[in-house]
């Protein structure tokens, strides 16, 4: 039996006394575009930063193709360049120019030579339509162009799967297309993706699993268009119903 | 009742104007310009050139630009090194550091330096390297170490923590973060008040005149000082007038410098 990309097991986190996950069960297969949605607050995001560790769990176990993430034996940042990350704010690095943006981990964690790191950036910077842009800086950029230079940056880790955390949540509506068609061509090619995410016609259309988090548990999960369009919970049917 | 507030206004303006330039007036003719001439711009007979600017330029500016650098650049070694401490995981670290922040922001240079000079010689019979000049210069690095180190501390927090959490989730090593995304960020926020932190060094540097110098290690301050009881303007103050002039000459550029920047980088956050 092959592990899960991403399984978590009994997760909770708490910041003092205020618990945002109260006992996750959760699993993303090889291949599949899981999304992740609920209202603000629901613990969507904290759930996601979980899975690279840039939350620190407070119980329950994380498993990265089977590998426990919260072992101290694990080398985190080897795991970490294996799984994409893409930011609500995109966090670009300002101070670069956007083919540094992308070689700078690449060669600094992946040990390529500037060539071949140059080479993966173009690659990336192409499939995100961009390549014009390669010496702008981030601040030269719109917000869809830089979340799209966000994603390529990620991609040139050549990561096994990819976590988004409300990738168009910071966009003006009218860019949110370009992001969206970038995340789709993704998904189509077959790369393992966990999105959190408001976008329901997103998560209909491409999305293999729709999770439905409140409260900081799981309320519901199944296909995507069962779990719109025939909600089995009440919490389920009421967020649905302000959204849609 | 014919007097608008417009009126007002502008009568109470005028008397200002007024005012002022009875005052500029007054001092002009109770001032007995012959005798500041004589005690503050006097160039003892001889030509400007051959009297105390010579020395002043090319012994004093030159050793205090000098002596300035060289504090600089080791209190900016210090301070980057405290200020990492004081951001560290290891508590120890941020105890040490915020120590010896505390500790030497709250002592005048001058006790330091003082000490580094006479006070370890006549304890250990160790002189620190330099000679006198040496040991005053390490007495400011290790107080100009602790105010940079607050400085640079302020700027590496002020660099969003999403940078850090994109260099980390990357698989970039915490080592690799700081030094290639969060301290170029974090120098880029802090070049003004470092501005600031060098024209108040140079200022400092004229404290080593207490401590003494051979006659060709001398800052300004100690050529200025000699000046005034030999050569040419002997038994005046022009040497202090001069040495004023050549003062303002570097930090007049240098402060207009950070008001330069403090504006192009409130443009650039927009």
């Amino acid at each position: 039996m092959t592990a899960s990309a991403i399984e978590v097991r009994g997760l909770h986190k708490h910041y003092g006394q205020h618990e945002v996950l109260k006992g996750i069960d959760f699993h993303v297969d090889a291949g599949q575009v899981v999304c992740v949605i609920g209202p603000s607050g629901s613990g969507k995001s904290t759930l996601l930063r979980c899975v690279n560790r840039l939350e620190e769990p407070s119980a329950g176990e994380i498993l990265i193709e089977g590998v426990d993430i919260c072992d101290r034996r694990t080398d985190l940042d080897e795991m970490r360049s294996r799984i994409g990350m893409v930011f609500q704010q995109f966090n670009l690095f300002p101070h670069l120019s956007v083919l540094k943006n992308l070689t700078l981990a690449q060669r600094s964690v992946r040990g390529r030579a500037k060539e071949e790191a140059v080479e993966v950036a173009r690659q990336n910077l192409a499939k995100v339509g961009l390549s014009e842009k390669e010496s702008a800086y981030p601040a030269h950029l719109s917000g869809g162009q830089q979340q799209r230079v966000a994603i390529a940056r990620a991609l040139s880790m050549n990561p096994d799967m990819m976590l988004f955390d409300e990738p168009t949540s910071a966009l003006d509506p009218e860019l949110v297309g370009d992001v969206l068609a970038v995340m789709k061509e993704l998904a189509r090619e077959g790369m393992t993706m966990m999105v959190v995410t408001h976008e329901m016609g997103f998560a209909r259309e491409v999305g293999d699993k729709l999770v439905f988090m409140d409260d900081g548990i799981v309320v519901e999960e199944g296909r995507p268009a069962e779990v719109l369009s025939h909600p089995q919970h009440e919490r389920t049917r009421s967020f649905l119903s302000k959204v849609l | 009742m014919g007097v608008t507030r417009r009126q007002r206004a502008l009568l109470v303006q005028t008397t200002l104007y007024v005012v002022l330039a009875a005052a500029v007036v007054a001092l002009a003719l109770v001032a007995d310009w012959p005798v500041i001439r004589e005690n503050f711009w006097n160039s003892g007979g001889i030509g400007w050139a051959d009297g105390n600017w010579g020395d002043l330029i090319t012994i004093g500016m030159v050793n205090t630009v000098k002596y300035t650098a060289i504090a600089f650049a080791g209190g900016l070694a210090l301070g980057l090194v405290l200020a990492l401490m004081r951001l560290s995981p290891v508590a120890p670290y941020r105890w040490l550091a915020t120590a010896y922040v505390e500790f030497f922001r709250g002592l005048p240079a001058l006790v330091v330096m003082i000490f580094m000079s006479t006070g370890l010689p006549i304890a250990f019979g160790w002189t620190p390297p330099g000679g006198t000049v040496g040991a005053g210069l390490i007495g400011l690095i290790m107080v100009a170490g602790a105010y940079m180190a607050e400085t640079l501390r302020a700027g590496i927090q002020a660099v969003p923590k999403g940078q850090t959490e994109a260099a980390r989730s990357l698989g970039m090593r915490p080592g690799a973060t700081t030094v290639k995304v969060v301290l170029p960020q974090a120098f880029r926020i802090v070049i003004p008040p470092l501005t600031n932190e060098f024209v108040l060094l140079i200022k400092d540097t004229a404290l080593l005149f207490l401590l003494g110098a051979a006659a060709n290690e001398r800052e300004l301050t100690s050529v200025a000082k000699d000046f005034l009881t030999s050569g040419p303007s002997a038994g005046t103050a022009t040497s202090l007038i001069q040495a004023a002039l050549l003062y303002l000459a570097i930090t007049l550029p240098l402060t207009q410098l950070v008001a330069w920047l403090e504006r192009r980088q409130r443009k650039a956050v927009r």
